[in-house]
């Protein structure tokens, strides 16, 4: 068959022609593969250790300041410690907490939204009950209640994070199940015979793969939003573990005379989650049939 | 009374062939539970289906055809529907008596279905060469390789050019005709016994009609298959079509072999259904109109379900039901008229 090898050949060939003409997504892919190559190669990275408390050293202001200097070029923290290789192990902290936080969601939500939707009845009654519970309770409040009560760790933050925003992903998931159930080829799966487990893994779920990819990226980088969020309020990751939200919150006091300080991890924060973001519209285009052309 | 008169003309009419028929539908009765009331969208349906046989189902929107199409496919949503009453005996077994499992071997593979929309009845996220092969993969238990190559021939056999690299190509690279085509494809994919095809031409040009008509034409005479044809075209039924059914408001109101139907219609319905279709013959300003509208079925006239709108309307066709009659040993019909 020429297909087998053909097809693989062109899928790269696609994804390269993809990339050039969508900048963007290609801009969003760079900056997160950045960020995932430097939470990996963080102990290579960094030009010292992240827990280092130098207070003779403290406050040094970042190269481009007129006081900086190339010993610390990003300057240091309050203790002494130097910034850059603290923001490149914040880096696994808040990469590893919207992943997982994002992973638990999904799981729970897909599998919801995918039986409320394809089963309708009781099922979906009690489903929809309960997200719309969920989503009553503005859930940054529920999981700090939950963070509070559970103690605060990065192990309970992303738990906590994953557990509070399944309900978008259940509803977002239910709709596009009781749009596609309606699709005549449903109705042509079931009369070339196919049970119900085989139309909804192979007809229902491939449907549902770009608005998974959306809100996939678009939650991972409001949760690592929501982890700076709770660390900032000091329920994230406690300190001394280097996390960009609680470096945000440290810096803030410092806010007037060195700006660096906060504005330096919130700037993480931002290309991180603007990457993610672009990279999930790149993608989402990417695996819709209908852009691709003769392939 | 009816129930018993109407499956008692069926056995006569099954006793008319010597073949013994593939598909016989007796006395089926489908509802839908509304809230506004019952609606009998299929009323006591009697026909047969022969080996290599076309069997035409014609009526308005709305006349029960689509859903006695479903019925057969058992693919009637439950609730708010119902199958009342009625057998559909499929090669010596009655598809309703069967388990859920049991229907799912028989659909795609011994009875399979063409839809109205080709633009929404293939999965618009996978390449057509794949979703033929599922469907042989499901039933024939194939490698991915063989199915594919099976796909190829199903493709080249339809009248897909370069079927080869068509295969590879999504729905939507498709066009209305090409993908009808593919739909054709899937449902022979397994050489089922009958298919049944749900308005296959109406959402396509004149010109790829006559295409899509001759393809089916084809595959009926190479693979033996017998088709069930659900139109509410009048010239489809004429090219494709040897035994029609007139069906009005969920009841069949006429039965009758192809050419007697159009050389003689007999029921006032039928006889309207013929004048409302241009004629290249003679020159008309207008075209006569069946006045009315088709009744709702949850408001369907007590005596005959066309009483009003019948031209040749009597006190009898309003207070009660005509049953079907026999005019010939082949044509029925359901209209006082014919006592």
């Amino acid at each position: 068959m020429p297909g087998a090898s053909g097809s693989q050949r062109s899928v790269l060939a696609r994804m390269s022609r993809h990339v050039r003409k969508h900048i963007l997504g290609a801009l969003g892919l760079g900056v997160t593969l950045c960020m995932v190559l430097v939470a990996l190669l963080a102990p290579l990275l960094a030009p010292y250790d992240p827990y280092d408390q130098d207070v003779a050293k403290r406050f040094q202001p970042p190269i481009w300041h007129s006081e900086g200097n190339t010993d610390h070029v990003l300057g240091t923290d309050h203790v002494g410690r130097d910034l850059l290789s603290r923001l490149v192990y914040g880096a696994r902290i808040s990469l590893s907490v919207g992943v997982f936080a994002v992973s638990i969601a999904a799981t729970i939500g897909i599998v919801l939204g995918l039986l409320a939707g394809y089963y309708m009845g009781k099922t979906d009654a009690l489903i929809s009950y309960l997200i719309d519970m969920m989503m009553s309770f503005p859930y940054v409040l529920l999981a700090m209640a939950l963070v509070a009560t559970l103690g605060a760790s990065f192990r309970n933050v992303f738990i906590v994070l994953g557990l509070t925003s399944w309900p978008l992903y259940a509803r977002v998931i239910r709709t596009e199940v009781l749009r596609i159930k309606e699709m005549d080829y449903i109705q042509s799966a079931k009369a070339v015979g196919m049970n119900d487990i085989r139309i909804l893994l192979l007809e229902v779920i491939p449907n549902l793969f770009n608005s998974i990819i959306v809100i996939c990226t678009v939650q991972t980088a409001a949760m690592i939003i929501s982890e700076s969020f709770l660390s900032f309020l000091g329920l994230g990751v406690q300190p001394p573990i280097p996390s960009w939200g609680g470096m945000l919150s440290e810096g803030r006091t410092y806010m007037l005379e060195m700006g660096w300080l906060a504005a330096l991890p919130g700037m993480a924060i931002f290309l991180t989650a603007m990457g993610i973001n672009l990279l999930g519209d790149g993608l989402r285009d990417f695996f819709d049939p209908f852009k691709r052309k003769q392939g | 009374m009816q129930i018993k008169e109407t499956s008692g003309k069926f056995c006569g009419e099954a006793l008319l062939f010597d073949e013994k028929p593939l598909l016989s539908v007796s006395d089926l009765t489908t509802c839908f539970y509304t809230d506004a009331g019952i609606a009998k969208a299929v009323d006591r349906v009697n026909f047969t289906v022969n080996p290599g046989d076309t069997l035409g189902i014609v009526g308005e929107s709305g006349c029960g055809k689509s859903v006695t199409a479903l019925t057969i496919m058992r693919l009637i949503p439950e609730p708010p529907g119902k199958v009342r009453s009625g057998k559909i005996v499929f090669s010596g077994r009655d598809l309703l008596q069967l388990s859920e499992k049991e229907m799912r071997r028989i659909r795609g593979k011994q009875i399979s279905m063409i839809f109205q929309d080709p633009m929404t009845s293939l999965n618009p996220v996978f390449q057509i060469g794949k979703q033929i092969s599922e469907v042989i993969r499901l039933h024939q238990g194939l490698s991915r390789k063989e199915s594919l190559h099976h796909a190829v021939a199903l493709l080249q056999k339809v009248g897909i050019p370069s079927p080869e690299r068509r295969v590879f190509e999504y729905p939507h690279q498709l066009s209305g005709g090409m993908r009808q085509r593919a739909m054709i494809a899937l449902a022979i994919s397994c050489h089922p016994k009958v298919m049944i095809a749900d308005e296959p031409t109406t959402a396509l040009d004149v010109t790829i009609q006559a295409q899509i008509l001759n393809v089916i034409q084809d595959l009926k005479t190479t693979i033996g298959t017998s088709i069930l044809l659900i139109t509410h075209d009048l010239g489809v039924i004429a090219e494709t079509a040897r035994t029609v059914i007139v069906m009005y408001a969920g009841k069949i109101m006429e039965y009758a072999p192809v050419e007697d139907l159009f050389e003689r219609p007999r029921h006032p319905y039928t006889i309207g259904l013929m004048q409302s279709v241009p004629s290249l013959e003679q020159e008309t300003e207008r075209l006569p109109v069946i006045p009315g509208l088709v009744p709702s079925l949850l408001e369907i006239p007590a005596g005959c379900a066309f009483s009003n709108r019948c031209d040749h309307v009597t006190r009898q066709c309003v207070n009660q039901e005509p049953p079907l009659f026999d005019i010939t040993p082949k044509i029925r019909c359901r209209c006082w008229r014919y006592q």
